[in-house]
């Protein structure tokens, strides 16, 4: 074996090995590297109980809710297979709107709700001009933005 | 095909080309940026949920895909140094380490000033977001860990490792949007599939990624030639370059 040949091999089983080794670490690791359970996990009881995790889905069309003169709103997370009703009480992100993915961290109460302290909104992959989407949603084909919801395995 | 690689290998010669190059590259880049950004910031319609605010993306793509590209391009010409021994790879790996660790910056930055009104936060621990940060720590790791050597042959060797291991944080940045629920979106300009972005927008991204990418090979060319003139400060070539035009380089 030449003295190059021998160096390529170094380097080459140096990366295959580091790799490896990470992957194997990530694997290990791929619950707590969830950003966000869905509401499907979080009913089955994914999340570790009595602490705080972030729920991610949908914000159901036509669920939310505000009361008047207060800060406080409530909304429904749905991954289309389970839902989640959610209340807050703070300052909502400018993406957040109805049918649009969101997180949210907080506790699940006894009841089975979810008391939300942060929500973020989860923005999708589409970038089109606001002409282009009505156009869309006229002609029946609204921006689909299941896709910004927890993928589903 | 070997024996131009060896002639460009050679230290004197990359020198000369690269003066060549590298003033075609700036300009071309900078015009290219110009239009580009013409285009993202004047002749591209604003979003139909972000508004104005999406336009933040004609600055953080570009860097966002140069903080990996240039990344990749660092272990390459790092494990071609360690593997057929070239003094230049090493060089011009060096060179190309502080240039990815701004861009990397360049990306972090804009995505947190985007974050914060759009998610409603300027950082979240998110699969994709730490990865990146873990990129500009490798590179800082890189650099210092080169830094601290006296001998640059030692710099070369143990730097160069450091790049190839580090490699295997690239895919991690790439597929942590796919691989797990995260709150960065996933890619809009898809390889096999049509991008989620419509033309008008599409047009200065693309053009700006090209430009950028074009900008980066100027600076790096720049760079390694000062680094080409440092390593070889001692060798004949430089003393005529430097006693035929003093002050030149």
């Amino acid at each position: 074996m030449t003295p190059r040949k021998q160096r390529m091999l170094t380097v080459g089983l140096v990366v295959v090995g580091v790799s490896l080794a990470v992957a194997l670490a990530l694997q290990a690791f791929q619950e707590n590297l969830l950003f966000f359970y869905s509401p499907t996990q979080a009913i089955a009881g994914e999340p570790p109980e009595g602490r705080k995790f972030r729920l991610g889905g949908l914000v159901e069309q036509g669920s939310m809710a505000r009361e008047p003169g207060e800060l406080k709103v409530s909304f429904i997370v749905t991954d289309l297979e389970n839902t989640i009703p959610v209340s807050y009480a703070g300052v909502l992100p400018d993406l957040f709107r109805e049918g649009q993915g969101v997180v949210a961290h907080g506790y699940l109460q006894p009841d089975g709700s979810f008391l939300a302290e942060e929500v973020l909104a989860k923005h999708d992959e589409n970038y089109m001009a606001p002409e282009v989407a009505d156009l869309l949603a006229e002609q029946g084909h609204p921006v689909d933005n299941t896709r910004a919801g927890p993928e589903k395995n | 095909m070997w024996n131009w690689f060896h002639k460009l290998a050679s230290p004197p010669h990359f020198y000369r080309l690269a003066g060549i190059f590298s003033p075609w590259l700036l300009w071309s880049s900078l015009i290219l940026i110009a239009i580009g950004t013409y285009g993202g910031l004047v002749l591209a319609p604003a979003d139909y949920q972000q508004g104005e605010g999406f336009r933040i993306i004609y600055v953080h793509v570009p860097s966002s895909y140069l903080s990996t590209m240039i990344y990749a391009l660092m272990a390459i010409t790092s494990g071609i140094g360690l593997i057929w021994r070239i003094k230049l790879a090493h060089a011009v790996a060096a060179s190309a380490a502080p240039i990815g660790a701004s861009f990397t910056v360049v990306s972090l930055l804009t995505g947190m000033l985007w974050g914060k009104p759009m998610w409603g936060t300027y950082w979240e621990w998110d699969p994709r977001l730490t990865s990146e940060l873990i990129l500009l720590f490798i590179y800082f790791g890189y650099m210092s860990l080169r830094a601290s050597f006296e001998d640059i042959g030692k710099a070369d060797r143990a730097g160069g490792l450091l790049a190839v291991v580090g490699v295997v944080n690239l895919p991690i940045i790439h597929y942590s949007v796919i691989w797990w629920s995260s709150l960065h979106q996933g890619p809009s300009i898809k390889k096999l599939d049509a991008p989620s972005i419509s033309g008008d927008m599409l047009w200065p991204l693309l053009l700006l990624i090209a430009a950028s990418t074009l900008f980066f090979g100027a600076i790096l060319l720049y760079r390694a030639r000062a680094e080409v003139l440092d390593r070889e400060h001692n060798s004949r070539w430089v003393q005529d370059l430097l006693g035929e035009r003093p002050g030149a380089g």
